[in-house]
């Protein structure tokens, strides 16, 4: 425990140096830049985009637009694993398409999307679900692929039919492999959303990035970016501490008394 | 008679490619039998087990459950697996475990749970019904196991060396329990172990599997008197020189 604090407590001292030693620097060379900003600055900044909204709004449409396109991703790509990985002539038939088809770098669809929906959410979710469906696509694949014979033998002889055996067996049994994917792809949608207000879609927090850059305001722009990278860690810490939760109790030998 | 065979096996073979596992096999095991079948790891006494709970089919020879042959698992047939931590269904509490076949065989949810609560009873988890494999013992966790293929309602039970990762303790309670259980319903029972004192404590009939490839070496009645008890059967001169015996036939069969 005591470690673990002071771990911690040295985690902070880098970043917390830096600040002090950025600010510091500021104030000794009173310059005026156009990419950098003093970090009371970047405060400064910060507080401005909460009081007049823009942080607000602009959060909520870059986790909506993430949201939603992951939402799309996860259940088209897990519908998609479960029939190749349940069938054989389905990875047969689809395995070319996966190859050709995964390598397109899902940023490279934003001019497609921007094409077909125009600007808004639609064209957000458009990426954002491309960019997720694959890894949920191969990981529910990989996860069914790892369940445990003895849970399949165990299904076939209770004389379950193909549905019970997909939903009270096969994806329990694969639900924590599921959850990884779950997580890697909650940040990879954070990042597409971001990127695709960045290139091409006017809102979000990414536009805001752009607008603050266009209208030289550097501070603003590191307040979006510090904001950026905070929400992608509670994201995540969210998502870790909700994993532990709900398959602490798989582990084995929790109480063993003999 | 032949017909009405709980489990019959005639002239089973069984390869992998130009493996060859198992041989000739003939056997029948009477309805509310007790068969223990022992044999060296490798003498495919568990493929036997498979390929009567309708997980494997024969390469040749016909396996017949009631005088019908067997073309892949039916809810008659209930297994018990040595590796109760890999049959379980870790993410079930004990009592949803044992409310699967329930579930499989369609029994309304109204009805479930008093059988469900019943059938832990039987086997000494009424207090541990929310508890999750997990946190179970080792000896707990078979008890749960034995719950639910028993919830199948069975006429037959096939058990793969249920009690082989259990210390020697538990492996006799649990000896003892199964003898109780299946002599209350008159279930027949299939039960692999390599274990030959328990395979003549159990049995009504003890059949040793020879190795390379699997096949019958010896077939022995085990006329001792039920119920069974630890002590006394244990010491009942024909307990004796049965053992005596199948260790005798075990060394010169690996011999």
């Amino acid at each position: 425990m005591t470690a673990a604090l002071t771990k911690s407590w040295r985690g902070w001292l880098l970043p917390f140096s830096v600040v002090i030693g950025a600010e510091a620097w500021f104030l000794f060379n009173p310059i005026l830049s156009d990419t950098l900003a003093a970090p009371s600055k970047i405060i400064r900044g910060a507080v401005e985009t909460m009081m007049d909204g823009t942080l607000l709004r602009t959060t909520y449409q870059t986790l909506f637009g993430a949201a939603a396109g992951l939402f799309i991703g996860m259940a088209a790509g897990t519908a998609c694993g479960i029939v190749i990985g349940l069938f054989w002539t389905a990875d047969r038939l689809s395995s070319w398409s996966v190859e050709m088809l995964r390598p397109i770098p899902s940023v490279a669809l934003i001019p497609l999307s921007l094409l077909t929906f125009g600007y808004g959410y639609r064209m957000e979710y458009a990426v954002v679900a491309w960019a997720t469906f694959w890894p949920f696509l191969i990981l529910t694949q990989h996860a069914l692929k790892q369940i445990d014979v003895r849970l399949l033998e165990v299904s076939r002889l209770m004389g379950f039919g193909i549905f019970s055996r997909i939903f009270k067996i096969m994806l329990p049994a694969a639900a924590p492999r599921l959850f990884t994917a779950l997580r890697l792809a909650v940040g990879l949608s954070l990042v597409v959303a971001v990127t695709v207000e960045i290139a091409a879609n006017p809102q979000g927090l990414g536009y805001g990035l752009m607008v603050a850059q266009e209208s030289l305001r550097p501070d603003r722009m590191f307040a979006l970016l510090i904001w950026v990278g905070l929400l992608g860690w509670a994201l995540n810490y969210i998502l870790v501490r909700l994993e532990g939760r709900l398959f602490a109790h798989r582990a084995p030998g929790l109480a063993a008394d003999a | 008679m032949a017909q009405n065979a709980a489990i019959e096996l005639k002239d089973v073979s069984l390869s992998f490619g130009s493996n060859e596992i198992l041989t000739g096999i003939d056997m029948s095991v009477e309805p509310g039998e007790f068969v223990c079948v022992i044999g060296a790891s490798g003498s495919g006494k568990t493929t036997l087990l498979r390929m009567i709970a309708g997980l494997l089919p024969p390469t040749t020879g016909a396996v017949l459950l009631h005088g019908k042959a067997v073309r892949s698992p039916t809810r008659r047939v209930a297994v018990v697996f040595q590796d109760y931590g890999r049959a379980l269904l870790p993410w079930r509490r004990a009592y949803a475990n044992v409310s699967l076949p329930l579930e499989a065989s369609g029994m309304p949810a109204n009805q479930r749970p008093a059988r469900i609560r019943q059938l832990l009873a039987k086997v000494g988890l009424a207090n541990h019904e929310d508890k999750f494999p997990g946190q179970l013992s080792g000896g707990m966790q078979q008890r749960l196991q034995i719950a639910r293929s028993l919830a199948q309602e069975p006429d037959t039970l096939l058990m793969d060396e249920p009690f082989g990762a259990l210390d020697a303790m538990t492996r006799q309670t649990l000896q003892d329990e199964v003898l109780r259980l299946v002599a209350e319903r008159k279930t027949t029972v299939f039960f692999v172990t390599h274990d030959i004192e328990e395979a003549l404590y159990l049995g009504d009939r003890v059949v040793a599997l020879d190795s390379n490839p699997g096949r019958v070496a010896y077939d022995i009645k085990v006329p001792l008197p039920r119920p069974r008890d630890q002590l006394t059967t244990r010491e009942h001169p024909e307990f004796l020189r049965l053992r005596r015996e199948m260790f005798e036939i075990m060394n010169k069969i690996h011999a």
